[in-house]
């Protein structure tokens, strides 16, 4: 166990610096000078300034260094614009609207999942199955920004029953927060509904077809309780696990959400950030995404392997 | 990262266990008759008898459907189905382009990690782990921000997220085949180890690979529209459905047919490159002949 231990955290090391590095060699990628686009109107000296004020003329290990030492201490740089905001500062601020949606999202997922897959499962291809399986199919073929707008149309425009666009802080009044962050999360959460309910709908099959299922049934206990305390728990860990893990992958998907919703988080961050060129405040909160991510998958992958190592039968199967 | 976790992802993705074989059938019937016509829309859109997208008609500046310009006019008059046979194209070109890349790439990285395992394996997997361990759309994101907005660079951001992707699923099959016994038996013949990974265990992966890359051109496509909605979309001279979309987007109350045709374009193809991937991997997968 210790072995692996160490393994794992070597692997953590290795992904942080490659994933860091990566992200501080960003503003190199730019084919021409990024400062130049920037700054067509820049005098060569204020573009030198600025040009050493991001390290690009320097060598990349010593720019690297630069911004990993400053990133460690919190100081993701200024943005690029006039006003020169705090990177950090904007990334603070536009967390917790992501991470709300992000975790409304997989709750409002797990919480309709979990009953459909348990349902299907329970009646493996009859008619709840077969619906449930269908809708499932063409749900993930819907890209999340056109349910988003679908939903936007429909619900926001036509009905008038929700706003489309905006963000009440939750301090400032939770049922108004609520009103806004409804759209966002159904249309985040769909697709995940879909993945989940498959997947617990397949592990909940197997189970279902295990001794101790036959035992239960032969003791006489009733459907429901079979199915609810004694086959969800074994049949849910992939389901947690790929949960668990899809909360980065949900926060890709949050960003083209907030701009459909004009929800003020990191995607809304970085989609203005582009558009006004911002360069400096991009890298930060690709930084800032990439390292959560990490670090996320890192902890689940610890877990994973401290809770049952019995689980790693799930990946070698596939 | 747990090691195939991406696979059995993948796999609750797909898979429509219960789906009865003979709707399948249909629908893949349906599917490729769908990805046809849009190749050839797409072929054909410079012959058709459709106005120049970027042109600007009068009649039609903000109108809905009517005769003559079926799917309506946008905010400044340019005709919305024009606009969708012509994204048609830059879609599909980017949805297999960048698909075509990730294989090119990622096929050979699978092999020889499957295949040949050992120290090579581990570097090729640490490598894969590492381009996995940044979100697939904020890489691309972040790739295409950088590079800049050109239809070549945006092939290549969608193309380099489809790497890892791609090259696990041609390692995980690679892996199990190159145990079987014909290879044993190849190798024992005396075959080379390229002969054998071409010939013998390249062509069993090959369904797998298939399947996959049809859905990971759908995801493509996709991250396509998402990027033109943050803002790092295709050049606006470069009608595609992702850019249609982010311009419906914004006229959404008073447009909405903008935004509502290349949506419905998408979905369609999604779904059938869905189905396509489904029929393909049960066709082949001896485990869901049962």
């Amino acid at each position: 166990m210790t072995r692996l231990m160490l393994r794992k955290c070597a692997q953590l090391v290795i992904v942080l610096v490659a994933v860091t590095f990566f992200v501080s060699a960003l503003l190199r990628l730019t084919p021409n000078d990024s400062v130049d686009r920037i700054y067509p109107t820049a005098t060569e000296e204020q573009k030198a300034a600025i040009r050493s004020d991001l390290g690009i003329d320097r060598p990349v290990i010593s720019q690297y260094w630069d911004w990993l030492t400053n990133a460690v201490r919190g100081d993701l740089g200024r943005s690029l614009t006039a006003e020169r905001l705090s990177v950090g500062e904007q990334i603070r601020n536009a967390l917790p609207p992501t991470l709300q949606l992000v975790f409304l999202a997989q709750f409002l997922a797990l919480l309709v999942a979990i009953p459909l897959g348990v349902w299907s499962a329970s009646r493996a291809n009859g008619v709840f199955d077969k619906t449930a399986s269908i809708s499932s199919f063409a749900l993930l073929a819907i890209p999340n920004y056109v349910l988003g707008l679908v939903l936007a149309y429909v619900v926001g425009v036509r009905l008038q029953w929700l706003p489309t666009q905006g963000y009440v802080p939750i301090g400032d009044g939770p049922w108004d927060w609520l009103r806004y962050m409804i759209l966002p999360t159904v249309t985040l959460a769909a697709a995940q509904i879909a993945i989940y309910q498959r997947l617990l709908r397949s592990d909940m099959i197997t189970t279902l077809h295990s001794d101790f299922i036959t035992t239960a049934r032969a003791k006489g206990l009733s459907r429901a309780r079979i199915l609810w305390r004694h086959a969800l728990r074994p049949s849910s860990i992939s389901l947690l696990t790929i949960a668990a893990i899809n909360l980065g992958a949900l926060i890709g998907g949050a960003v083209v959400i907030e701009v459909i919703f004009q929800l003020p988080g990191m995607g809304k961050l970085i989609a203005d950030a582009i558009f006004k060129n911002d360069y400096v405040t991009v890298q930060g909160c690709v930084a800032v995404i990439a390292i959560g991510y990490v670090l996320l998958n890192f902890v689940v992958d610890i877990s994973y392997a401290l809770l049952d190592p019995r689980t790693r039968r799930v990946t070698t199967a596939a | 990262m747990p090691p195939d976790l991406a696979t059995v992802e993948v796999e609750a993705l797909t898979g429509a266990p219960s789906a009865a074989p003979r709707a399948l059938r249909i629908g893949a019937w349906l599917a490729l008759g769908w990805m046809v016509f849009l190749v050839v829309l797409a072929i054909l859109a410079p012959v058709l008898p459709i106005p120049d997208p970027a042109e600007s008609i009068g009649e039609i500046v903000r109108q809905g459907p009517q005769a003559g310009h079926w799917f309506g006019g946008d905010f400044i008059g340019q005709d919305v189905l024009s606009q969708v046979i012509w994204g048609t194209r830059a879609s599909l070109l980017v949805g297999f382009g960048a698909i075509a890349l990730g294989l090119l790439v990622g096929t050979p990285l699978g092999m020889l990690a499957g295949y040949f395992r050992g120290p090579l394996d581990r570097v090729v997997v640490t490598c894969l782990d590492i381009m996995l361990s940044i979100p697939a759309l904020i890489l691309a994101i972040a790739l295409t921000a950088f590079l800049g907005r050109s239809l070549v660079n945006i092939t290549l951001a969608l193309g380099i997220i489809a790497i890892p992707q791609l090259a696990r699923v041609v390692r995980a099959n690679a892996l199990t085949y190159a145990e079987r016994e014909f290879v044993t038996a190849a190798r024992a013949l005396g075959a080379s180890h390229l002969r054998t990974v071409t010939r013998e265990v390249f062509p069993n992966v090959v369904p797998a690979l298939v399947a996959t890359s049809l859905l990971a051109v759908a995801i493509a496509i996709v991250a396509e529209g998402v990027l033109s909605v943050i803002g790092v979309g295709l050049p606006l001279d470069v009608p595609s459905w992702g850019s249609l979309i982010d311009e419906g987007r914004q006229h959404l109350d008073t447009l909405p047919w903008v935004a509502f045709f290349p949506c419905l374009f998408l979905f369609l193809t999604v779904i059938s490159l869905n189905t396509l991937g489904d029929a393909i991997r049960q066709r082949f997968d001896a485990r869901e002949t049962r």
